[in-house]
């Protein structure tokens, strides 16, 4: 790709970028959310043409008007948001759209031999005859990238492959990623998280603001250096300063918690927590083994079958279990795992979203009455001091990028000086400055007093931020350390229920897990 | 996919134009097909609209009717439903402002039977609604083939009272006894004498005034109140409504409630406004045109009453038409209706890229900007 120019109205998306990838290497492309890395691949793929610019496949010129045009050139597409038909089987969805015949059975036939073979070669497993709505999301992954190259990919772009997987499914995916590229097929990793640059890729492309401002290959690059080229200033990841004051009074406590879902399924077994003033406390595990219910459970979304909660000076039991509202009342803020389903309304401009939940408030709202001033203005406030750009209130909220919804989020629910502060996936699709910002303003709310939980499925995230961690696995803590006795090892081998410590009510646990495998 | 949003007052004032046009473009080459003038009867039609202020009347008066049935559509629409029943809430509505002035006008006073009867329209229109609303909510049926379901339920309904207890004795006509004087509002003729303006004896009433002060009412309440607020939120997103800790079932309740309530006014402008009494067919079809007028006037109760005058216009021009055109018949205009529902509601958005390319390149691509294809209306 030769000097891409794109432009949305005032954006320039890609400035006069080169991009040029070797056959049969691993290359990155890394940037901050925004940098033109999507709108880039989206060229490449067809979904955008380029105001200026060609394009060569393999040494030929090409022009790529359509999805179609790139599979026919051999590149292949694995979306950060699956493109799969939940109702259909494994099968039908790589045949969708390229049945070799007009007979269904016979196509199937034909399909399922390819596919084996593809399996086999590849090592991607997937249960062909499985609805891709039972699959799990690593299955889903694995299952695109079988279509993908189904349909002849000799390139393969994939999307911020692993921001939804578990560390061990990323393993995988890399394993197999990396016999792709033995087997001669071309990788286009695109993603904002440097370790797995480092790990994978041949070569990296840095992008910042629609150019390319680095390419290196990996073997002289580093981690900060990557960080610093994408940023543009020397960012501070990781671990910075433990809290200085021991955690204080318990501000949320939570005992016996039982879920169970619609499908009858244990999704939280008897489970005890304890919030403390001025801790933060890291839920590590799978995704998938209970940390979603349990922020829903606390937060007054969801209500157990059985279990007790004392917040705010208040008790509930289930039955009678608390309401959002009610736990916002009582200081419990919730920023959730989801923010496009739950955090904000898309279709709302910023400033109506940013008093979601919040609308009932006299500052806000008086005698049903809302106060449009008043609510655009704090939104002006909320972006100046967590600085969301575009600094527009009247903006949509689905118009800002994912980290700055985020620091939106973030801004109102901390905006309420809370007691406890929920927090689901701090920084899922979020850039490594804003990361360092949100990072930032946990830890002051911790020092300020205030007990925070944060669920997080990537572990970097709670070694960086958490003084207590809990291990979560089917429903059950698996293990709770502080956050002296952790790393990668112990808490991954938890999280795969390997190891447990006994009585996960008494509050101090075995800081030595039991290794059972 | 790289398609350019549209910015906003192009799309709610210029892409409903051109959407008009392209429809109107549509039907006349049909007329021109059938070996009409197209001109011919676009002129005939728009005289017969707002030419004199006798057409002008009817088509306001038709108007005031789909403003009623428009913002009942709009306001389930902002809730996330689809209320198909304004027809039978109409009805059901007609019916609660009939019954209380068939009991009561003979002894009340019209400053007491007129509010009465608008309260006991909307409070019918409200209950017929709030059925489907409960079993949306509690019980899982589909809003959308409850309410078409209890639009039958109500025209048979009303056939039944009117044919078995309130028809009168010995007349042919299945109409009831006719109210007395102080369950009628005025007509726009007695309202306009009294300012002593001259005004043409016609259908169009006062009831037009409850239809400016709905479409206000609406507006306010869904933009301005924190009922309105839970409302839209609930619609655009019902998890992140439950995250904010607002219920979706209440906010399903008072949506279909509200609609209901909204289309049972209906019963002013028809029953209390023109008939004077309860008869068959006073709704016909108004509820569902309601559907194509809200979706015209992109559910903003603006945009609902400009819609309303369009529709009230091809009702009143369309038969003037039919009227004056020889060989042009009363088909040829619901032919009309249906281009224009086609293009302004179903396709509404299919030359939105075509008006964006256009609005963009002639504000030299100073159009708000896209962050990655993520923004859409």
């Amino acid at each position: 790709m030769l000097g891409i120019s794109k432009r949305f109205g005032p954006v320039q998306a890609n400035a006069d970028v080169d991009l040029t990838v070797g056959r049969g290497t691993v290359h990155g492309i890394v940037g901050e959310n925004g940098a033109g890395k999507s709108t880039l691949m989206s060229v490449l793929y067809g979904f955008y043409t380029s105001d200026s610019g060609s394009i060569k496949v393999f040494g030929q010129d090409a022009t790529i008007r359509n999805a179609h045009e790139a599979i026919a050139l051999g590149i292949g597409m694995v979306h950060q948001h699956f493109m799969l038909v939940e109702t259909l089987t494994a099968l039908e969805n790589v045949m969708l759209g390229a049945e070799p015949h007009v007979l269904l059975h016979k196509a199937e036939v034909q399909v399922r031999s390819r596919l084996t073979e593809l399996m086999e070669s590849t090592g991607l497993k997937v249960a062909l005859d499985a609805l891709v709505g039972d699959l799990s999301v690593g299955d889903r992954q694995r299952l695109e990238i079988l279509k993908a190259l189904y349909r002849g990919a000799k390139v393969l772009i994939l999307d911020e492959p692993t921001a939804v997987l578990t560390p061990q499914e990323t393993e995988q995916l890399f394993g197999v990623l990396a016999l792709l590229r033995e087997q001669g097929t071309t990788i286009l990793l695109i993603t904002h998280k440097l370790k797995e640059v480092m790990r994978l890729c041949d070569r990296v492309t840095v992008m910042r603001a629609g150019r390319v401002v680095e390419v290196v290959a990996i073997a002289d690059a580093t981690i900060e250096g990557l960080a610093e080229a994408m940023v543009g200033r020397k960012v501070q990841m990781g671990r910075v300063g433990d809290s200085e004051k021991p955690p204080g009074a318990v501000l949320l406590q939570a005992r016996g918690i039982h879920v169970r879902d619609l499908m009858r399924v244990v999704r939280l077994h008897d489970l005890n927590i304890e919030l403390r003033a001025g801790e933060i406390v890291g839920i590590a595990g799978v995704s998938g083994n209970g940390q979603s219910e349990l922020l829903e459970v606390l937060s007054g979304l969801l209500a157990p079958a059985r279990g007790s909660l004392s917040v705010g000076g208040q008790q509930f039991e289930a039955g009678a279990w608390v309401d959002p509202r009610t736990a916002r009342n009582l200081g419990v803020a919730h920023v959730p795992e989801d923010r496009h389903e739950r955090a904000m309304i898309m279709s709302f401009a910023a400033w109506e979203s940013a008093v979601l939940g919040y609308e009932w408030l006299p500052h806000y709202c008086r005698g049903g009455w809302m106060l449009h001033p008043e609510m655009r203005k704090s939104t002006v406030d909320m972006m100046e001091r967590f600085d969301v750009r575009p600094r527009d209130a009247q903006l949509q909220s689905s118009s800002f990028s994912g980290g700055n919804q985020q620091k939106l989020v973030l801004a109102r629910e901390l905006g309420q000086a809370p007691k406890v502060l929920l927090v689901g996936q701090p920084t899922r699709g979020v850039d490594i400055g804003a990361i360092e910002f949100i990072y930032g303003q946990l830890r002051a709310m911790r020092d300020a007093g205030c007990a925070v939980l944060v669920v997080s499925s990537e572990l970097d995230e709670i070694l960086a931020l958490s003084d207590r961690v809990i291990v979560m696995n089917q429903g059950h803590v698996a293990g709770e350390l502080p956050i002296g006795d952790c790393n990668e090892n112990t808490l991954g081998m938890l999280m795969i229920g390997g190891g447990s410590t006994k009585a996960p009510d008494t509050a101090k646990a075995d800081p030595v897990p039991k290794v059972a495998v | 996919m790289a398609q350019q949003p549209l910015p906003r007052w192009a799309d709610l004032v210029v892409l409903p134009i051109v959407n008009l046009a392209v429809a109107l473009l549509a039907a006349g080459f049909m007329v021109w097909l059938v070996g009409q003038n197209p001109l011919e009867v676009i002129t005939v039609l728009v005289h017969g609209a707002f030419g004199t202020t006798r057409g002008l009347s009817y088509t306001l008066y038709y108007a005031t009717t789909f403003v009623f049935t428009g913002l009942a559509v709009a306001v389930a629409f902002h809730g996330g439903l689809f209320n198909i029943g304004g027809e039978g809430q109409a009805i059901l509505g007609g019916l609660g402002t009939g019954l209380v002035a068939l009991w009561l006008s003979a002894i009340l006073p019209a400053w007491l039977m007129l509010p009465l009867m608008l309260l006991a329209g909307a409070l019918f229109g409200m209950v017929w609604a709030a059925v489907p609303a409960y079993l949306q909510a509690y019980r899982g049926s589909h809003v959308v083939i409850t309410t078409i379901m209890f639009n039958f339920l109500a025209s048979s309904l009303l056939v039944y009272l009117l044919v078995n207890h309130l028809k009168v004795p010995g007349n042919m006509a299945v109409e009831s006894a006719p109210f007395a004087d102080s369950a009628k509002l005025p007509s726009m003729h007695t309202f306009m004498g009294w300012l002593g303006i001259e005004w043409p004896n016609s259908p169009f009433n006062t009831s037009v005034f409850l239809a400016v002060l709905a479409a206000l009412g609406v507006y306010f309440f869904l933009w301005h109140t924190r009922f309105g607020y839970d409302l839209r939120a609930t619609g655009s997103s019902a998890r992140a409504a439950a995250y904010a800790g607002i219920n979706p079932n209440h906010q399903v309740i008072l949506a279909m409630g509200l609609s209901g309530a909204l289309a049972g006014l209906v019963g002013m402008n028809e029953v209390a406004g023109v008939n004077g009494r309860l008869m068959l067919e006073y709704v016909s079809g108004a509820g569902f045109t309601g559907i194509a007028v809200s979706l015209m006037g992109r559910s903003h109760p603006f945009g609902i009453v400009l819609a309303s005058i369009l529709f009230g216009a091809l009702f009143q021009g369309g038969a003037e038409v039919a009227f004056e055109v020889r060989g042009f018949s009363r088909d040829m205009v619901v032919m009309l209706q249906g281009f224009i529902v086609l293009f302004s509601g179903a396709m509404a958005y299919v030359l939105a890229p075509s008006v964006a390319w256009v609005v963009n390149g002639l504000r030299g691509n100073r159009a708000p900007q896209a962050v990655k294809g993520a923004a859409h209306g």
